[in-house]
Parts: structure tokens; sequence; C-alpha cells
């Protein structure tokens, strides 16, 4: 074990750090639009719309990400005329959108499937209350399903953040220099595996800390049992009877 | 003499994760099965190419059974230390760095490096007025002639396939003027060259030789000078375990016969259509 790598590679290592943040932000941001489409989508009494959401997360669910990465990258190449008639070989040219649109579709499948069961976990007499205050459908949606249902998912998607950031390691596979890219380019030259995929590491276990411990303030925040959201939910009370 | 043998058993002892190979008349050789024609699979999922009837060739000659063993390049080194086998011939040319942790045979083959792009490129006519240089003897003209590269290609993207002699290059004399992308295979290097997503790549003349001739490869044509010696290392040689001394001379000694009485030179005519055997 050469200790003296981790001083030696560790700030080029730290490099790749804002492109794999870039990298895992911009594609849950856009993941979390495209699940929210497809659960409402998987949702619908539309057995169209419905069957497409499934088909959609059973594919993308039921492949490996560095296959979908491959083909997306690679096997958009094999098809460069016709995406250059239709205008869209731009983007498929740069590997960073193949990249994230990989990664976008791919956290898209699963957190549908969360926000399907935060969704489906409301209480109907929650909804009915709603109903019976007078409520049209869209404002029960934003007052009502959507905060009960995102604190039921806010565990299973602090998961899939974590998921998604390891995940994004795959985008090395395709000539993006990220954590992951970086180390094995300095890997080949150096031969020393061992040690700098230990710095890669202790870098994604760092990242994943912050981020498990944002989940878990998040989760205290929303939770209706915290002090602060009883104290909040007081303040409402008495300001509603002051309105009164 | 017994004295020797006991060291032998004693070391044999000491170090008894390799004990059962010190003999060598097994040897595990790794090759990397993606680098066509050197070394690469078949429709049938079998290793064939160059190195791999080189290799038994060699084995005949040091009278050891031989398994070939698939291994991917980015690990191919570290395998190696771990013992996972004894050799590795799998295209991997002889440089100062590799040397630090493993030793080479000497080089059985010497292919020059070449830039290769598409037959619709800009840079499809790209020649200089000489048309081999090496890298360790550079006179005016071969100066001349890297300067042309360098002006030729700057501010656009080169392939180059990842720890390889040809990225070294790439790195030290292109690597302010061009971005330079790297691959974990050289076919999906080939793959964005087809695509158009890099203006041109550089690797083995022993590589693109073969495949220009092939169907894949129609598209494709080589510019420029071909590149070898100094950064591009001595030439491809067979990588083995520092502590494996006695095994580097027994590949010394094959490869040596296998020089002489043409056989490398048949092989190379036969894989790569030139005769690219490395004599001295």
């Amino acid at each position: 074990m050469d200790f003296t790598a981790f001083a030696r590679y560790g700030p080029e290592l730290a490099s790749g750090l804002p492109l794999t943040l870039l990298l895992v932000g911009q594609s849950l941001a856009l993941g979390f639009v495209l699940a929210m489409l497809i659960a409402l989508m998987r949702l619908s009494t539309n057995p169209l719309l419905s069957s497409f959401a499934y088909g959609f997360v059973y594919v993308f669910r039921s492949t490996p990400l560095l296959v979908q990465i491959f083909l997306i990258y690679y096997g958009s190449g094999q098809f460069r005329p016709f995406l250059q008639d239709i205008g869209l070989w731009v983007f498929f040219r740069d590997a960073w959108f193949c990249a994230v649109l990989a990664l976008t579709l791919n956290t898209g499948a699963y957190t549908s499937e969360i926000i399907r069961g935060g969704i489906q976990s409301v209480p109907f007499g929650q909804l009915e209350a709603g109903r019976a205050v007078g409520m049209a459908p869209l404002q029960l949606f934003y007052r009502i399903t959507f905060p009960i249902a995102i604190r039921q998912a806010l565990p299973a998607y602090g998961n899939e953040i974590i998921l998604m950031v390891k995940a994004s390691s795959l985008a090395s596979t395709i000539t993006i220099l990220e954590i992951t890219g970086i180390a094995k380019k300095i890997i080949a030259a150096t031969f020393q595996p061992v040690e700098i995929f230990i710095i890669a590491g202790a870098f994604y276990l760092s990242l994943n800390f912050v981020i498990t411990q944002g989940i878990r303030y998040a989760e205290y925040r929303l939770s209706p049992k915290s002090p602060e959201a009883r104290a909040r939910a007081e303040e409402r009370r008495q300001r509603a009877v002051l309105a009164r | 003499m017994p004295t020797h043998r006991f060291l032998a058993v004693a070391a044999g002892l000491l170090f008894a994760g390799s004990a059962a190979a010190q003999d060598w008349s097994t040897i595990r050789i790794a090759t990397e099965g993606a680098y066509a024609p050197w070394n690469f699979q078949t429709a049938a999922g079998e290793l064939a190419g160059f190195e791999i009837d080189l290799a038994a060739d060699l084995c005949a000659r040091m009278e050891a059974e031989c398994e070939i063993v698939q291994q991917a390049w980015d690990g191919i080194i570290p395998a190696l230390q771990a013992g996972r086998y004894d050799a590795i011939m799998a295209g991997m040319s002889i440089t100062d760095a590799r040397r630090e942790v493993i030793s080479f045979s000497r080089p059985y083959v010497v292919t020059p490096g070449r830039f290769v792009v598409t037959q619709d490129s800009p840079f499809a006519g790209f020649a200089t007025d000489v048309d081999y240089i090496v890298m360790s003897e550079i006179d005016d003209a071969d100066q001349a002639a890297l300067d042309a590269i360098v002006e030729t290609f700057s501010g656009n993207v080169i392939g180059v396939q990842t720890a390889t002699t040809h990225e070294n290059f790439l790195r030290q004399y292109l690597g302010d003027a061009v971005d330079i992308r790297s691959y974990d295979t050289q076919e999906n290097l080939d793959l964005d060259l087809q695509a158009g997503r890099i203006d041109a790549a550089l690797a083995s003349m022993g590589y693109w030789v073969p495949l220009l001739e092939s169907e894949q490869g129609q598209d494709f044509v080589m510019v420029g000078p071909a590149l070898a010696g100094g950064v591009f290392g001595e030439g491809v040689g067979v990588g083995i375990r520092q502590e494996d001394g006695g095994l580097v001379e027994k590949f010394d000694a094959a490869i040596e016969e296998a020089l002489e009485d043409g056989t490398i030179s048949a092989l190379a005519v036969e894989w790569f259509g030139f005769d690219s055997a490395a004599r001295d």
C-alpha cells in the first residue's frame, strides 16, 4: 500500500467532484419531473396511459443501467444519418447528454414507482375530508395528496438519491471524466488500482454521508410527530381561530 | 546441487502462492480478447488472433502447457501482480512506466502507431514529407512533421485507448492543442470515430491495417507518418511478474528462436498483413 498516493492523487480526483454532482443533480431534477408524469399516467384510469407507464417502468427497471448507457451512447452512433435528418444528432453526439438521458430515464422509472406508492398510501379519509370542505380536484392534489405522498415516499426516495450518486460512476464508460472516470485514468497511468479506488470510494462515502444527513433532516421536518411540525400545526390552528 | 534444491524448496515454501508454477511446466497467459487481430473472441466465443497462435508456438518451444485466460485491459497488470496468471500477451508495449511494476520479455513485434480518420474527413489527405518517425531520434525533418501533426489536428477531438503508449504520445506532444478522449476499449473508440464524435484516432498499425481491409474499416483511412520508438516503447513483449525472473529468460529464448526461424514473421503477415517481427 502506497500511502503517498492519497496526497498525490486526492486533488486530481477531487476535481471530478463537481462533474459528479452536476450529473446527479441534473438527472435527479429531470428524473423527478418525469417520474411525476409517469406516476400520474400509471394511476390514470385511461388504459393506454397506464399501460405505457407500466411498460416504461418495466423496461428501465429490468435492464442494467450500464447496458442502457452503452446503448444510448454507442447505439445512437449507429443511427447517425437518421438522427442527423431529424436534427437530434447534436444532442446524441454529446456524451454528457447521453449520460444525463440514461440516468434521467432510469431514475424516472424507479422514482415513479416510489411516488405511486406514496400517492396510494394517502388515507382515503383525508381525501374525503378535503372534498367535504369543497376542494377542487387540483387543489385536493396539491394541498392533500402531494404533501402526504411526499412524506410517505421520502425514505425510499432518499435511497434512490444515494443509488443515483453511485450510478453516476457508470458515465465513466462513455468517456466522461467524473470521479470514477478520473480514477480509471490515474490507474491506467500508475497501475495502483487499490489506492486510487480507496480515494474515489472515500469521495462517494462523504458525498452520501452529507446526503443521508440531509434526508434525515427533511424527514424530521416533514414528520407530523416532530415538535416543529406540531408547533406549526398549532400556530395554524390559532391563526384560523383568530381569523374567524 | 543439493543446496540449490534445498533453497528452491525453502523459497517454494516461503512463497507458497507461486510455488506450484516455479518449474514452469504450466503457464497461465492472460490476453484481453478485444483487440483484433492481436487477440479477440470469435463469433463462437473462442479466443483467436496473432498472440493466441504465437502463445501456442512459444509454449511448444518452452515445452510448457499453457492456459490462455481473458482479462479486461484496465486490470491486466494488477491481476498479474496478484498472481492470477503468469504472463501477459495482449499487444502490450514495453515502456519505462510499465517496467517499474512488471518485467518484460524481449519484444516480439514492433508496430508503429498511426492516425486514422474517416474517408469524408477534412484530414483524409493529410501527409508529411517523412512517412516514418522514430521518436528517440528526431531530426529536423521529423520535427517539421511532428509540428505539422500538431498544427493539423489543433482544436480537434482525438480518441485513443486509455493506458496505451499512444495516449502517452498524445498527452506529451498534442496535449495542449487537441481534446483527447480516452476509451476503455479500441472497439468503442472505433464506434465513436465512425459516429463522428471524434475527428481522428491514434492506435497501432498492427490494429489498423487488418481493420481497414475488413468491412468494418471501409470508411477509415490512415493519415500522417508512422510513429515508433521513444514514447511508443521498444515494441510489444510478454509481461511477466518482476520476481519471476526465470520465466523471462524462458520466453526470451523461445521468442529468439521463433524470430530466427521466421515463425513470427509468418504469423505477422498472416494476421497483420505486413511483417512486423521485432528483429534487432
